[in-house]
Formats: C-alpha cells, structure tokens, sequence
C-alpha cells in the first residue's frame, strides 16, 4: 500500500471527521449484533460512572504539525496541518500550573511539538515552576533540519525527560509505519540524544522508548518486549534507553481508516474487547491526567480530544477556565475506543498500566 | 457462506470442546497455559516453536493464531520464515532419512 503524503483532512477522508469516527465506532457488526458498549464493562467491574483519582499530569497537545504523516496517527498530524498553540494559550497554560501544586508533570506531544515557534520559550518557562517536564519527540525531527540539530541539548540543558516512538529494532516495520528513511533517521537522532547522555546509566537523562504495533494486533509484555529491544539496538547501533512503553493502537482516525480499510476492524475490536482486564480499566491515565488541545480546550486524553470529546465539566471546558476542583469531580468521557486502554495489561502514554 | 471444513470463526470457539468433558478440557487448557509462560524458553521463542509446529502438522488454525502471536510478542519476519524452514526441513529430512531403509531394502533384494 502506497504511504500517506497528506493527512486525512487534506484528502478530505470521511475519517478526518469525528462524528462520522464515532459512528463507526458505535455501528453494528456485519453480523446484525452490537459490540458490548465500553461503558457496561466499566459497569460490571463497579468502575462506572469513570471518575479521576486526582489530577496529577497535564498533557499539553502544542498543534497538529508534524514532519511525519505516520498510518497509525490518531492526530491526523502532518506538514500540511497549520493547528498550533499561540504563546498567549501556552501562557494561560503555564498560569494554570503555577497555582496548581498538585499536578507535577507536564507532557508535551504534538504532532511534532518541536515545531511550534513558541516550544522551547514554553519549556525554558515550564522548567521555572519546577515541574517534570516530559516532551514525546518523534525524534526525525532532530534530523529534519539544521536548526533543530540542537535539541539533545536544549533537552539537557532543561532536564526535559524525551519519550520517543520506535514501533520497532528493524527498518521494515518502522518504515511501514512511519515513512520511507524513518528508522535510519530515528537510529542517528538516538545515538545524537545518547551523545549527550540521554539513556546512558547514571546521566540522569531519561530516554523512553515508545513501542506500538505495526499493524492490527496487539503489544506483547512490555518487560519482554524491552529487553528484546535493548538487546537488539545495542547489538545493532550501540544504542542505550531507559524504559520501554508499550502502547496499543486505539480506533481512531487514521488507525482507525486502517482497520475498516484492511479489513480488520471487527477482529480487532473484538480482540481489544475480548482482553478487557478490570484492573487496566482501574489505571487508566485518565483517571490522572487532563489533557490540552491545541487551541486551549480540555479533555480527558490525547484520543478524545480527536474525536472532540471534551470534559464534562461545563464550568472548566477551557484552561482559560481552569478548576481543579471541578475537574477532579467530573465523569470521564467514554466511548467504544475505550477499550485499547483496558485490553491485556492495559495501555496509556507511559505504557502498560497493570504491574 | 463457502462449506468448507475450516472456519475462521471456529478459533475463537476452541475453548467450547471444554462443554462436552469439562474435566479434561480444563486440564488441558490449565496445562496449555502453563507451557506458553515464560520459562527456560522465553514467550517469544515459544511462540516461533509453535508457529513451526503448526506448520509441520499443518494446522490452520494454529498458523493463524500462532503468527500473530509471534507478532505480538515482537518475533521479526525472518525469525518466523526461518523457523517455518526449519518445520520444512525436519518434514523433509524425515521423508528422505526413510531413503536409507529404501536403499537396505533394495540391497536385500537386489543381487
């Protein structure tokens, strides 16, 4: 299959469309029957209504640019999406944080957040309050052009904590996810964060690998699956890292597109259902963490603020209208793609959730 | 629907052979599980033993479940045709081995 150039919205895809991502979802099998509804699992674990167990991490979407259009993207992310943050969002961003003692993490993802104008401002002031700072870099970006051949060290100088994806040790699958020439260049822009320090014993520099499937199945154990990494991308590149991430692909956009257009989007939602695990649903990372679009509006993750899913807190949709309280109070949004959370040993953005 | 033998669907079914001797379907199902878990082997080469096995006894149900297994479990395409190979050359070393017993045979009655 031909790899995407442009995102789904530029090829105006049905599937760059929310409401018609979350009619899919909630469509009848070809059989006639229903897919169990994601919210009577929760019910019959005594997990329903989803409430947060405390703000603890405030995820912060900087825009849907990128310099990669991977087939997985549940952001629809690529050179052609122009969606960023503004410095003066950023700024009510970083006001919500300084009176918020309770949230110690913020994690910055993207498309590629080292694109937006205003991210290394937004991290050199993010590193003020004191917070751990976490930046998911997709780490071609490092290599995409001269001025940004620096990041390892504007990483280092802010002590930001780099989580990148790397669905795989060899260049066939990483390429077939990610774009022609991506493992090549992710193998350099590891070796250049290695240089620096980043995941080298004793640095203090974390480097977190991020692993997800190359098609339409699920992750293996995450513990296997890191010391098969480690093995291979030293051997291979002398490559080091910390920890990997295992995270499975939820149905949404261009994942999504994938699954109904290879013809495995029944099997696979039926296997992500079939794997639902109650204690994976207890440790979803919505339960702790609040979740920044672009354009400042909240959500209870990255995946529902693509499918325009927004917290229901009517009081507290915008951080310009920031309330812990009302927040921590509220019922966390759900749907059918639920599921990819609470399947196995459960998944969020820092991997498995059961330990 | 094609009437045939083998149906996909029937791999999500495997657990009901259980409905008609409980007693033993448990036990294998215990026993089954028991094998599969990391050990001496790790998951994943488990998972490449069982995908050549599957393929030796030509099961397809099996080399269904056992290549997406091995998927899963992060075994690379090369590990997994390489163990196929090795599935191929024990069916076939076995089949030719049987030659040696064809050439006493023809030694015997041969002048």
């Amino acid at each position: 299959m031909a790899f995407p150039v442009k995102s789904l919205k530029a090829q105006q895809s049905q599937f760059a469309d929310s409401f018609f991502q979350l009619e899919v979802l909630q469509q009848p099998r070809q059989q006639g029957d229903y897919f169990p509804a994601f919210s009577s699992k929760l019910q019959e674990s005594g997990l329903f209504p989803l409430k947060p167990t405390g703000t603890t991490i405030l995820q912060i979407n900087v825009g849907k640019m990128c310099n990669q259009t991977c087939r997985h993207c549940h952001v629809d992310a690529g050179p052609d999406r122009k969606e960023i943050m503004t410095r003066a969002t950023m700024q009510q961003c970083l006001d919500v944080l300084a009176r918020t003692p309770q949230i110690t993490t913020v994690d910055l993802t993207g498309g590629a957040p080292e694109m937006n104008p205003d991210f290394r401002w937004f991290v050199a002031e993010l590193s003020k309050l004191g917070k751990t700072i976490m930046v998911r870099c997709n780490l071609t970006i490092i290599l995409a052009n001269p001025k940004y051949h620096d990041l390892p060290e504007f990483f280092k100088a802010h002590q930001v904590q780099v989580v990148s994806s790397l669905p795989y040790f060899q260049a066939s699958r990483t390429d077939a996810q990610r774009g022609e020439g991506v493992f090549e260049k992710s193998i350099k822009a590891l070796q250049m964060l290695n240089a620096v320090g980043y995941g080298i014993e004793g640095s203090g520099l974390s480097l977190d690998l991020v692993y997800n499937p190359s098609g339409a199945f699920l992750p293996g154990s995450q513990t296997s699956l890191e010391a098969e990494f480690k093995r291979r991308l030293k051997s291979g590149y002398g490559i080091t890292f910390n920890n990997l991430f295992c995270i499975t692909n939820l149905p949404v956009s261009r994942y999504l597109d994938y699954l109904v257009s290879s013809g495995n989007y029944e099997s696979y939602m039926q296997k992500i259902i079939d794997a639902f695990n109650p204690v994976a649903a207890a440790g979803v990372m919505c339960r702790n963490t609040i979740s920044v679009g672009w354009d400042g509006y909240l959500y209870d993750c990255d995946f529902n603020q693509m499918l325009d899913l927004k917290v229901d807190a009517r009081a507290s949709q915008h951080i310009s209208e920031f309330i812990l309280e009302y927040l921590d109070s509220r019922y966390i949004m759900l749907s059918q793609h639920c599921f990819g959370c609470t399947a196995g040993a459960g998944s969020s953005c820092g991997g498995e959730t059961v330990k | 629907m094609d009437n045939t033998y083998y149906n996909p669907a029937d791999l999500a079914k495997f657990g009901n052979i259980s409905e008609l001797q409980p007693e033993m379907g448990r036990k294998f199902f215990d026993y089954y599980g028991e094998v599969f878990k990391e050990g001496a082997l790790t998951e994943r080469e488990k998972a490449l033993i069982a995908l050549a096995v599957s393929h030796a006894v030509q099961c397809p149900y099996c080399i269904d479940a056992y290549t997406t297994d091995c998927l899963q479990k992060g075994a690379d395409e090369n590990q997994m045709m390489e163990a196929v190979h090795v599935a191929a050359a024990i069916k076939g070393g076995a089949a030719l081995v049987h030659g040696v017993q064809m050439m006493n045979k023809i030694k015997e009655l041969s002048m």
